[in-house]
């Protein structure tokens, strides 16, 4: 008879997660579709300007990919709330802090590794140069995590609320501009040719900040939710 | 297993604008039955809710085996947990809800075993989605024998039972406590609970 180890239940965690994922595929393909939808019609609505589409496409798909994230994340903590295994996660002897990054771990996984591997599609649909594509996946990948960190905070404060989404968008979206803003830097940067070192140092930061800072008041908010 | 007590000093809550109770006290110690009784609205779920550490009483303390619970921490890993809901995933099968709990918690009995005891045994593979509101309970009684737990709290943990899960139920209760374990449920049935072991509150 023996606790199980911390490493035990998190990674109990994330499994569970994408098992029931992998049973709600019709959900996983959702963000997905909204993602590319978005991009796919600004073309449209555009007209032939390359040279435009070109300038402002690294805005577009960071832009869907924010609210991909944002439309998936909702959901987070939701179902578990709802049928009671959010009152088990919590009772356990283990830190609910790390239990709570295994979740937004899961969440990053299956809501923003998908669109790492479409996004470079996306990118040369739009003209992009193959330089600047590889660093728009790099922004992705710092500044994905920091998108569902942030948000596991919001969402756990609107748990107890029956139509959350709403204020949830309110409250998350200031706080997801400053990764906006330096991603869109540093693609920018890139495009026009200048070293993107600090702008990639300052999402470096706020990744790191944010794996260590977001799970604890997340795990707080869970806690007030249940009482 | 080591002699374990829960107490409860003056606990006082107030839901909205409503005294619930207040002055509450009772001691529990291991071998013990608490049955909590109390009309509709009575205050039962959140006195639960408060001995859960999910909600804080207004004023009062809570102590585990003489120490203040602050720390819900070593509390929880002596705690078990039934509420209105089951706490198992639809989508799952009964075997990978359990495998999961286990991996929170001490393990102890297999979850085969843990199966075979509340006559799951062959439900393995099924999805809970398609079990009866009966069997999930059930299942949530397996989660309890398959994690080493001292204390349970159950939240009304005869409903949508038949007579001989009842039974079933109140079987293990008896044993858990005969082994040293604690328990704290609300019901609104008769229990055929021995009464040298069961203490009463009524709300």
């Amino acid at each position: 008879m023996k606790q199980s180890s911390l490493f035990q239940a998190f990674s109990a965690v994330i499994k569970r997660d994408l098992v029931l994922a992998y049973r709600h595929r019709a959900e996983l393909i959702n963000p997905l579709a909204f993602f590319v939808m978005v991009i796919t019609l600004f073309p449209l609505a555009l007209g032939a300007e390359i040279t435009l589409l070109k300038r402002i496409a690294p805005a577009i798909i960071w832009v869907a990919a924010l609210l991909a994230s944002l439309m998936s994340i909702d959901n987070l903590f939701r179902s578990d709330y709802d049928d009671g295994s959010l009152e088990l996660m919590v009772m356990t002897p283990h830190s609910l802090s790390v239990l709570v990054l295994a979740k937004v771990t899961a969440h990053w996984l299956l809501s923003s590794v998908p669109l790492l591997f479409i996004a470079p599609l996306m990118g040369l649909m739009l003209h992009m140069d193959s330089d600047v594509i590889g660093v728009l996946l790099l922004t992705l990948l710092l500044g994905m995590p920091v998108l569902s960190l942030i948000g596991g905070i919001a969402v756990a404060l609107t748990l107890g609320l029956r139509k959350g989404g709403t204020l949830m968008a309110v409250l998350v979206l200031p706080l997801y501009v400053p990764i906006l803003i330096f991603a869109s830097g540093a693609v920018d940067a890139a495009m026009c040719g200048f070293p993107i070192s600090g702008h990639l140092s300052m999402m470096c930061a706020i990744l790191f900040l944010a794996i260590t800072l977001t799970p604890l008041p997340t795990a707080t908010a869970l806690k007030m939710s249940l009482s | 297993m080591n002699t374990k007590k829960l107490e409860a000093r003056e606990l006082f809550c107030i839901r909205d604008e409503r005294v619930l109770f207040s002055g509450l006290n009772f001691t529990l110690t291991s071998g013990q039955v608490l049955l909590i009784e109390g009309r509709n609205g009575a205050g039962k779920t959140s006195l639960l809710r408060i001995l859960t550490g999910f909600r804080k009483p207004e004023s009062g303390d809570l102590f585990w085996s003489d120490e203040r619970i602050d720390d819900t921490q070593q509390f929880y890993q002596d705690t078990a947990y039934i509420g209105h809901n089951n706490g198992l995933k639809d989508t799952l099968t009964a075997e990978e809800n359990l495998r999961y709990a286990r991996a929170l918690a001490i393990s102890t009995l297999s979850i085969d075993d843990a199966m075979a005891q509340v006559g799951l045994n062959g439900y393995q593979e099924t999805v809970v989605r398609f079990m009866s509101a009966g069997q999930r309970r059930r299942l949530a009684l397996a989660r309890l024998l398959c994690t080493h737990k001292p204390l349970w709290i159950l939240d009304e943990p005869f409903t949508s039972l038949d007579r001989a899960s009842i039974k079933l139920f109140e079987q293990f209760i008896e044993t858990h406590a005969n082994q040293g374990g604690l328990v704290i449920m609300t019901s609104h049935h008769d229990t055929s609970i021995p009464h040298t072991i069961l203490q009463k509150i009524h709300l």
